[in-house]
């Protein structure tokens, strides 16, 4: 815990852990999880308190520019669309990317139970042909 | 003691290049399959000819079916072989749906009544007869 708060608020300096050739001991940005922009209340990820939960999200490093996207909704709550069905392809392709790959729901906005059953309607898309695995050559 | 009748749709493509009667065939023989299966077909539905995304057994469109059935899990294990050995279906794939049939109807029924509640008069029109009143 006091590792990732050290790390959160010093861009350069390594972690003060004793070891000194550990592996995690860059806090560049390769800390897996995404940065908590747009959805920042949202997402604290790694057990991060708190952290950019008011502050728009991106900390230290200065993330991408629009971190602070207006607060994006989930369209299947706002359209109150029950069923993600793997046959309605039109549907499933506004949250696939360009070379066929499940667009993560920080991009869309997409609520988490929503997105889980889209993502298993996409996954049954693409096994039936309807979708494909990998597009674009 | 009977199994539980679960619902399934199966999604099934059957290969482009026949002739129409071939796959009129094709089709009764899937259905005749179920049957003795022991499933009940509900439903069958020509989805028509479609661009696949993908190259399946060199082909790059193909006719899909959905049938939409009823019958217990293991009549729908060996209707899933019999598609896998049947050479004209290049792929399927089958959906369990009565759990998602359940949920809607739940989501439908609380919201049907959650309207009923508020508008008291202008709704009356629109909500639904079968619904019954109780929450």
């Amino acid at each position: 815990m006091a590792d990732e708060e050290k790390k959160e608020v010093t861009t350069t300096s390594e972690a003060p852990a004793p070891t000194p050739a550990s592996p995690a001991a860059p806090s560049a940005p390769a800390s897996p999880g995404p940065r908590p922009y747009g959805r920042g209340p949202g997402g604290p990820r790694g057990g991060r308190p708190g952290g950019p939960g008011g502050r728009p999200g991106g900390r230290g490093e200065g993330g991408p520019r629009k971190f602070f996207r207006r607060k994006k909704v989930c369209k299947f709550c706002v359209e109150k669309i029950d069923s993600i069905n793997y046959k309605d392809v039109r549907l499933l392709g506004q949250f696939v990317a360009e070379r066929g790959k499940i667009v993560p729901r920080r991009l869309t906005g997409v609520c988490t139970p929503h997105q889980r059953r889209l993502t298993a309607a996409i996954k049954q898309a693409r096994n039936i042909a309807l979708l494909p695995f990998a597009a674009r050559y | 003691m009977p199994q539980q009748q679960r619902a399934y749709e199966v999604m099934f493509i059957v290969r482009p290049d026949l002739p129409e009667e071939e796959t009129d065939r094709v089709i009764s023989t899937v259905e005749s399959n179920a049957t003795t299966a022991g499933i009940t077909v509900k439903n069958v539905e020509r989805m028509g000819k479609r661009r696949l995304a993908y190259k399946v057994r060199k082909f790059q469109d193909g006719l899909y079916v959905l049938l939409t059935v009823e019958g217990p899990g293991s009549a729908l294990a060996e209707l899933e072989r019999r598609l896998r050995v049947t050479e004209p279906v290049i792929k399927y794939i089958s959906v369990r749906i009565d759990e998602e049939q359940k949920r809607l109807a739940k989501v439908k029924k609380i919201r049907d009544s959650k309207v009923r509640q508020r508008p008291q008069t202008a709704e009356t029109a629109a909500g639904s007869e079968p619904a019954p009143a109780t929450a």
